[in-house]
């Protein structure tokens, strides 16, 4: 019986729910030690002493000294060090490490460092290190915009996002005959070989086993690198079995962060409300090393300017460098920062052109056909209209917000979509591989695509079950164990069902075509093993020039419409959440119960994003590094969520679908500050925490 | 010290300012319970003692002397609300799952809406927004 399409028993089995599924921090290795991180303690500057005030006996201590390989975390730009050499260029950065059998000692152990300070770079508004700049040209926007009946411009703000996985980040390393081994917590466990191999050098085996995965959300992707290199290197020196897992305050303070943003548009008009000029300025606070920022600049660009249709748009994006620790991945990847400024830009040009902000979208929003910014022409799998029309009739949209007006409760929307799969010709340049494993009982799939809650054993299996046409309890999935499994490219981007999914497809019909009708079992009898692999090949019609951001940035996009429905506390200005309607298209789901699990999670996520979640930083560190001030959606702060999946098959995708990961992340936050605007709060910067709201009172603003 | 631990006496030698959490995934090698953030914000370590959720992060293990204490194992994996956290997918990557479910058991079949937010308000999950938590809840309320 088919079984995509349907909420099948999940492959995780019932560990999670037991307390049995073993995370890094349960593991436990004879004769281990914990590892400990000294980091710097200043913004800026240059150390100039490091001294141990504590009795060295039974401590395993490294320094930059005993790394036999490179000093870099290998990613993108080899610029971040796993330790500092000389120079720091932000808070948190790690110095020295401390291993010891007995975690109060080890915590208790003084470490004085001594730093010749210079000034830091706080604020990315005056930084001049560029680490990425990016031009996205279409048409003629200068003469555009000197054309236009209307011109609107605006400055428009997000603040960093911590992750807040609820499990801390974490690993062991254990020596084993000729190397090392790394068990823990992450998304993307090639990305630790790549960046490990290098600080151990090529005489150093190496090999990762991803744990079970307490959340990641982009939090995994790049940081398990530098902490898996740390406690390898205590391994190493020691002997012994390391593990480090970071407490609440460390991960909040030390590890990345969403990037903040500053996103400048001017956009030229005509008085009916279409579009004509887009001018669009990104700017994204990249902290103290490259890292990921160019990645997600390009994202952030390629989004930009929205799910609309205009023929003169120019998007120069920049992140630039600052002395604060890295930010890094976070669903969503740039994206929702640039949607929230251009989803609350258009509000604000319906206010002016005294236009209903659900006919400005009807207006302008990109069809099967159309041309996006960077001139890719949208197939029949786009759905921009389809999610808008719904979210406004289940919602009574235009009806409720006539009816609420003069009242402290308001309802807004936001209109958006994300770009599935790596960006561009990233695919392509990626060749991520797929493998499939005949067994005595089925198949198995071998991927190093991790679970990390979000359903992907689930899912492949499901995929992998209904191609070969055999039930799902036969497909078994393989650990990623990067001596196992192959390298499917990382967990990111919302590609591991559409990319990875796809692969495995691929890899199914092939072995469909060997078995020859017999099941694998009976295939598996009678001539032993055999494994199918395949390597990813995008659409052939995706053309992508890199140097002038022109083509098709994605194969596919999912499409989104958020409705918000709040009130406000005339006297606290604290915002109540009334109702959040989520329509969304990504093609089909697979297992629709995981599918809903993602949107409603990326949604409140968004609404944690928009209202609660504000890191405060002070002197280049973040100070409310615990979760007693920085404050995540809880129960009492989630309203009840109408979620609804629309569905338009990507022919590219497995069984028709497309990444759902990071879509319900854009929404949220345009759509809640629009509805706070209906009420009459002109905000243009998230966090809305009622101390911003103080300040916007309309009570007061009126002459 | 003595204390009662999923239903048995059990005599633990730690000591007893040490956390109760740590006794319990270490001493005692019952690593269901998990730490989230170790200042009793996440609820990640709750267990019942006497009955009541707390966070075992929070406690001194001293405090539990000839109490009862009750972790996920206790629930041997045949409380209901075990398998339905699974298939209602109230449980995706799972490290609050625990402490949620100790939590959400101690809710009467009564519980209206507003008690089920308020029992669980001390439970943080960051993957699913709380919505199939309730549909796990309200599938387990419906057949008791």
């Amino acid at each position: 019986m088919p079984v995509v399409g349907t909420s099948v028993a999940r492959k995780d089995g019932i560990g999670k729910a037991t307390g049995a599924a073993q995370y890094a921090d349960d593991l436990v290795f004879p004769g281990m030690l914990y590892g400990r991180t000294i980091r710097s303690t200043i913004p800026a500057g240059r150390i100039r002493s490091i001294q141990l005030d504590f009795d060295p006996e039974g401590f395993t201590i490294v320094d930059v000294g005993d790394i036999p390989g490179r000093n870099v975390v290998a990613l993108i730009e080899d610029d971040q060090p796993f330790l500092v050499e000389r120079e720091v260029r932000h808070l948190a950065e790690p110095i020295l490490l401390l291993a010891h059998a007995d975690r109060e000692k080890l915590l208790t152990a003084q470490v004085r460092v001594e730093y010749e300070e210079s000034p830091p770079i706080l604020d990315p508004e005056v930084s001049t290190r560029v680490f990425k700049a990016i031009d996205i040209i279409k048409g003629d926007v200068a003469a555009a915009l000197q054309g236009a009946e209307v011109v609107l411009e605006g400055v428009y703000r997000t603040g960093h996002q911590e992750h807040v996985y609820i499990e801390c980040n974490g690993v062991v390393a254990v020596p084993e005959a000729g190397g090392v081994t790394i068990h823990g917590s992450m998304q993307c466990p090639f990305y630790v070989v790549k960046a490990v191999k290098s600080l151990l050098g090529p005489q150093i085996g190496l090999r990762v086993v991803q744990t079970e995965t307490g959340g990641g959300f982009g939090g995994k992707e790049e940081y398990p690198s530098m902490l898996a290199g740390h406690a390898a290197l205590l391994a190493l020196k020691s002997g012994r079995p390391v593990k480090m897992i970071y407490d609440r305050l460390e991960d909040m303070v030390a590890t990345t962060k969403r990037h903040p943003s500053v996103v400048r548009h001017r956009t030229g008009l005509t008085r009916a409300g279409r579009l004509v000029a887009m001018e669009v300025d990104v700017l994204l606070d990249g902290g103290a090393y490259v890292t990921l920022s160019p990645v997600v600049l390009s994202r952030g660009c390629i989004h930009a300017a929205g799910p609309y249709r205009c023929d003169h748009i120019a998007i120069r994006g920049r992140a630039v460098f600052t002395n604060t620790p890295p930010n890094g991945a976070f669903r969503g990847f740039g994206a929702p920062q640039t949607q929230f400024a251009i989803e609350v830009h258009m509000d604000r040009i319906a206010e002016a052109l005294e236009l209903d902000p659900v006919e400005l979208r009807r207006l302008n929003a990109l069809a099967p056909g159309d041309r996006t910014a960077t001139g890719q022409v949208l197939r029949e799998d786009s759905s921009a209209h389809q999610v808008l029309e719904e979210a406004v009739r289940r919602t009574d949209f235009v009806r409720k917000r006539q009816g609420l007006r003069g009242t402290n409760r308001g309802i807004g929307l936001a209109l958006f979509y994300h770009g599935a799969g790596f960006t561009g010709s990233g695919e392509r340049t990626l060749r991520s591989r797929a493998r499939l494993d005949v067994t005595p009982t089925g198949v198995r799939i071998a991927v190093g695509s991790t679970e990390i809650g979000q359903g992907t054993r689930t899912m492949h299996a499901q995929i992998v079950a209904d191609t070969l046409g055999i039930p799902y309890y036969a497909v078994e999935v393989a650990q990623p164990d990067t001596s196992v499994v192959v390298d499917s490219g990382p967990t990111v981007a919302s590609r591991t069902c559409m990319v990875v999914g796809k692969i495995l497809e691929e890899c199914a019909l092939e072995l469909k075509g060997r078995l020859n009708g017999q099941s694998p079992a009976a295939w598996y009898a009678r001539h032993g093993s055999v494994s199918i692999e395949r390597t990813y090949e995008p659409p052939s019609w995706i053309q992508w020039d890199e140097e002038h951001y022109r083509g098709d940035a994605y194969a596919t996009y999912g499409w989104g419409c958020d409705v918000v429905e709040l009130k406000v506390d005339p006297l606290t200005f604290e915002v109540k959440l009334l109702k959040v309607s989520a329509v969304q298209e990504f093609g089909r789901p697979i297992h629709p119960a995981l599918a809903r699990g993602q949107v409603e999670g990326g949604t409140v996520q968004g609404l944690g994003y928009a209202l609660l979640e504000q890191v405060v930083m002070k002197n280049g560190g973040m100070a409310n590094g615990q979760l007693t001030n920085y404050t995540i959606p809880t129960t009492l702060d989630t309203p009840p969520l109408d979620i609804v999946m629309l569905e338009n098959p990507y022919p590219g995708g497995p069984f028709g679908a497309k990444g759902v990961g990071e879509l319900p992340m854009d929404g949220p936050g345009p759509a809640v500050v629009n509805a706070l605007r209906s009420i009459g709060y002109d905000v243009r910067a998230i966090p809305a925490m009622p101390e911003l709201l103080a300040t916007l009172d309309p009570a007061r603003q009126q002459p | 010290m003595k204390f009662i631990l999923n239903t048995k006496v059990v005599n633990v030698e730690a000591h007893p300012l040490a956390r109760l959490l740590d006794v319990l995934r270490e001493q005692c090698e019952l690593a269901g319970t998990k730490e989230g953030c170790g200042e009793g914000e996440c609820g990640a370590c709750t267990v019942l003692i006497d009955g009541e959720p707390v966070c075992s992060c929070l406690v001194p293990f001293g405090q539990v002397e000839d109490a009862e204490v009750s972790t996920i194992e206790g629930l041997l994996g045949q409380h209901p609300l075990q398998q339905l956290f699974m298939d209602e997918v109230g449980a995706q990557c799972g490290i609050c799952t625990p402490g949620m479910i100790m939590t959400a058991i101690t809710l009467d079949a009564q519980a209206s809406d507003e008690a089920i937010r308020t029992t669980l308000a001390g439970n943080l999950c960051r993957c699913t927004g709380y919505s199939a938590i309730y549909r796990a809840i309200e599938k387990w309320q419906a057949n008791r």
